[in-house]
């Protein structure tokens, strides 16, 4: 009997309510004091096509999908077919066994055929509570607890489906409980139960954005950052925002660019095919020195590529966006809290020097269920830099772009008094105004670069790289962004094996944490960059930086995040 | 209140001589002026070309934006505080080219901006080549056998995409462009005017006397400035007699009007802290 450790994935078309029966499941567990990922995966159509929600459950903290499925809910026949030989051995398959047209090939496999589609219409409900019926199901098999479940689903709907819903899983469970013995191999079983929050990515940088003062968010839709439009829409009125979905993602940054000119914190977000489009804009902010924040969520491209998959192909890109050198800021949270925190962080640190910010994350970050404990927004204070509200009272006539030694110009919003304050995106004079004289020209590049050095010292203040496991391992892994949950899962696998790994995630990708890398990487006895691209853009970047090699490169680009096991097995190959 | 000396500043123009961009920078200058505005209480945004330098040339607030994005930027400004007095400034190619796909956006939002563009029929800056409006047959250097497609109507466009203050003005006709700008500013909502600018380089079809022959006031007509139908019908009369003055104009709310939770109140006065995120906690609990 395996105890409170478990791989679970639900598996049907698109339209059968997949990522929400996850969710569900996912919270019932966590309220029992459970551990929990999830992930989803889906193709990009609303009917048909082949969805999945893969859930891991553990009683002890756990920060990504498993390998192998320890028990598949099937609602078609496609999920078995697909996923039949991910399952371990003597693994268990719910499924409607009046439905299906096949049954599983493998001998050793558990099956418990549930008749979903008739409960559900003994029930007169929707079809798509086929999915409760089964969560149910799996509860049963489980020896779970039901009522936290029916819990979930009464605080998840309103009265009238919430009933359903509840009396459809007490028939999945029913119906286990009354026609199998309990012989599933695998039991959950409360743990002190915890206040823990199931958010993913974009809900997690959307608290973040409204903890950080953002007041103006402008975007146009794109997977996989449109949960973060749809996060801060439902937020809108309360929080005294203005959220807007503008005609293109070439306007939604123009409009930041404008409401931070007028002194709001702005952010957009968008994918890498919306970020081209920004790119102009984008550069506009460095010229303008407007601040800004721009999230992006990585996809596989070139192009539309794959629009619901995940990669992490755009960091060169993003590093290097827009004509013309400036300076910029690129953040690549890991996980929630992450996402949380530097979010908050970004609006600093583009208000102090005045400057674009860029969160670069992806995907499998924004899309997939972590636990996190509630935030605590005071760990970062608000912070706005030299800036100038209510009345400009200078000597001499105020000048946007004041040439200082920090080379931060007191930034005055229109409508102070006795301040007129132009931006141009034309290289200007310390008023504003345009020139094209070449000693200004020289002086003012000079003193935008010139606030590179105090950004330095202020970052040199906070946590731009993380080291997980000993300091002294038989490899180091590097890596950056969502590949953190399955490395710091590889690293536990890697342990089993007997092999000892620490893990150095680089958070602040530029300006690049340089000395923090090299410290690590002299310690270090044997290298593997971990990345989800074909070209380890990571490992050009720390050869750019520090003139060094990495050992080994894991690299994966077919969409799909990594596995545990993916990594570690390699990881192994090269000891 | 701000004197027209006030709007001055240090920079030397260098539009060419008799350029029909004097004609609406003495207009614009006059009408804030007569407005009684004061200089920190405006906010010109300009785009790329020859009309850009606007914001070189009036002391105002200013950004001196990007090419064509001067409404998502000025739309930007005039959500986040709406206290601010925001006015466009947009070349046809800039705003009919290559700005074209926020045009009937902004229009339809009707934020309380004014967008004033200066139709030269011509690409100046980047030394003549067509643009949207320029007229069918027009050589330039990038149509030397002539410009194939007909132009299009940037006043029947504002008009079917919902405008609320839909305005032609003409440079060589300064008061009467004054006039509307002081009108298009105190329209409620997103003001629109076309102003015809001859180009004195570029331009050999559409000069003053081009202009001056067949440009008349609607106002001098029996024109009904309420009625949509009868505007659009007057937008699409061009040949030996084009309109000028207001097409059209009505009272609707502004997108600003339809965010009850901020209430007109300038973002920018909301303090960033004391902000409670447990209701969101709980939820996704």
């Amino acid at each position: 009997m395996k105890n409170n450790d478990l791989s679970i994935m639900i598996g049907g078309e698109a339209g059968d309510g997949i990522t929400r029966s996850g969710l569900l499941l996912a919270k019932a567990f966590l309220r029992g004091g459970l551990h929990i990922f999830g992930a989803n995966d889906y193709q990009s159509t609303i009917r048909g096509g082949h969805n999945f929600y893969n859930l891991r459950v553990k009683g002890e903290e756990v920060y990504s999908q498993a390998d192998l499925i320890d028990l598949l809910i099937a609602l078609n026949d496609d999920t078995i077919t697909r996923h039949e030989s991910e399952l371990v051995p003597e693994g268990g398959v719910i499924y409607d066994g009046e439905q299906a047209k096949m049954t599983p090939q493998r001998g050793d496999l558990k099956l418990y055929s549930v008749p979903l589609r008739r409960i559900v219409q003994d029930l007169k409900g929707r079809l798509i509570m086929r999915n409760t019926v089964a969560l149910g199901a799996a509860i049963a098999l489980l020896n779970y607890d039901l009522t936290l479940l029916e819990e979930v689903l009464r605080d998840s709907f309103e009265e009238k489906v919430a009933d359903l819903n509840v009396a459809a899983s007490k028939s999945g469970y029913d119906y286990i409980k009354k026609n199998y013995s309990a012989d599933f191999g695998y039991r959950l079983e409360r743990q002190r139960s915890g206040h823990k929050m199931i958010l993913n990515g974009n809900e997690a940088m959307g608290l973040g954005a409204i903890s950080g003062g953002c007041r103006f968010y402008a975007a146009y839709p794109m997977t996989p950052a449109s949960g973060l439009l749809h996060f801060m829409a439902a937020q809108e009125r309360n929080y005294e925002m203005v959220v807007l979905q503008s005609e293109s993602e070439i306007a939604a940054i123009n409009m930041i660019v404008g409401a931070s000119f007028a002194g709001v914190r702005a952010m957009t977000a968008t994918s890498g095919g919306g970020f081209c489009l920004m790119s102009e804009g984008f550069g506009q902010a460095a010229e303008m020195e407007t601040p800004i924040v721009v999230m992006v969520g990585q996809r596989p491209g070139p192009s539309t590529g794959l629009p619901t998959y995940t990669s992490q192909g755009d960091l060169r890109f993003v590093l290097h966006a827009s004509q013309g050198e400036f300076l910029r800021v690129v953040i690549a949270p890991g996980d929630v809290e992450e996402c949380f925190y530097e979010t908050m962080r970004a609006f600093n640190l583009a208000e102090k020097y005045q400057l674009p910010v860029i969160l670069l994350t992806d995907k499998h970050l924004l899309e997939s269920h972590f636990e996190a404990d509630p935030f605590d927004s005071r760990r970062i204070k608000i912070e706005r830099g030299h800036l100038i509200i209510g009345e400009y009272q200078g000597e001499e006539g105020y000048k946007r772009y004041r040439f200082t030694e920090s080379g931060i110009s007191p930034r005055a919003i229109p409508g102070t008094k006795g301040a007129i304050v132009l931006a141009n995106s034309t290289e200007h004079d310390e008023y504003g105004y345009s020139t094209s004289d070449p000693e200004l020209t020289t002086e003012i590049n000079e003193k935008r670069f010139r606030k590179l050095s105090l950004l330095i010292e202020d970052l040199g203040g906070i946590e731009t790289t993380k080291l997980y496991g000993p300091r002294s391992a038989d490899v180091t892994i590097i890596s950056w962004g969502s590949t953190k949950g399955p490395i710091r899962e590889a690293m536990r696998l890697l342990k089993e094996r007997g092999i000892t790994a620490n893990f150095l995630q680089i958070l602040y990708l530029e300006p690049f944490p340089t000395s923090a890398v090299e410290r690590v990487l002299d310690e270090a006895k044997k290298t593997v960059v971990v990345e989800n691209n074909l070209t380890s853009q990571l490992s050009s970047l720390i050869r750019e930086k520090l003139l060094r090699e990495v050992d080994h490169m894991v690299l994966k680009y077919d969409g799909r995040p990594f596995n545990p096991g993916e990594i570690s097995k390699r990881i192994e190959e090269e000891m | 209140m701000v004197t027209l000396g006030e709007l001055g500043t240090p920079v030397i123009n260098n539009w060419c001589p008799g350029c029909g961009n004097f004609g609406i920078l003495t207009s614009i200058k006059s009408a804030l002026v007569e407005l009684g505005l004061e200089r920190e209480e405006v906010v010109l945004v300009s785009g790329i070309g020859c009309h850009g330098k606007m914001t070189n040339y009036v002391k105002t607030n200013g950004v001196h934006s990007i090419h064509g994005r001067t409404l998502p930027v000025a739309t930007g400004i005039k959500l986040a505080n709406p206290d601010l007095t925001v006015i466009c400034h947009a070349g046809d190619g800039d705003c009919y080219d290559e700005g074209w796909g926020h045009f009937s956006h902004t229009i339809r939002r009707n934020l309380d901006i004014t967008l004033i563009v200066h139709d030269n029929m011509i690409f100046g800056l980047t030394t003549g080549q067509v643009t949207a409006t320029s007229q069918e047959g027009f050589r330039t250097r990038s149509t030397p056998h002539g410009s194939i497609p007909p132009p299009l109507n940037p006043i029947a466009h504002a008009l079917v995409s919902n405008g609320t203050f839909v305005a032609r003005g003409f440079a060589g006709d300064p008061k009467h462009l004054q006039k509307l700008i002081v009108e298009a500013i105190r329209h409620r909502g997103f003001s629109f005017i076309d102003v015809f600018q001859p180009c004195v380089t570029w331009n050999y079809l559409n000069t003053y006397q081009w202009f001056r022959e067949k440009v008349y006031k609607l106002e001098e007509t029996e024109h009904d400035v309420a009625d949509r139908a009868k505007a659009l019908v007057k937008s699409l009369e061009w040949g030996d007699r084009i309109p000028s003055g207001v097409f059209y104009k009505e009272d609707r709310p502004t997108y600003r009007d339809n965010l009850p939770h901020i209430k007109g109140r300038p973002l920018t006065e909301l303090a960033l802290d004391k902000v409670d995120l447990s209701p969101i906690f709980k939820d996704l609990m």
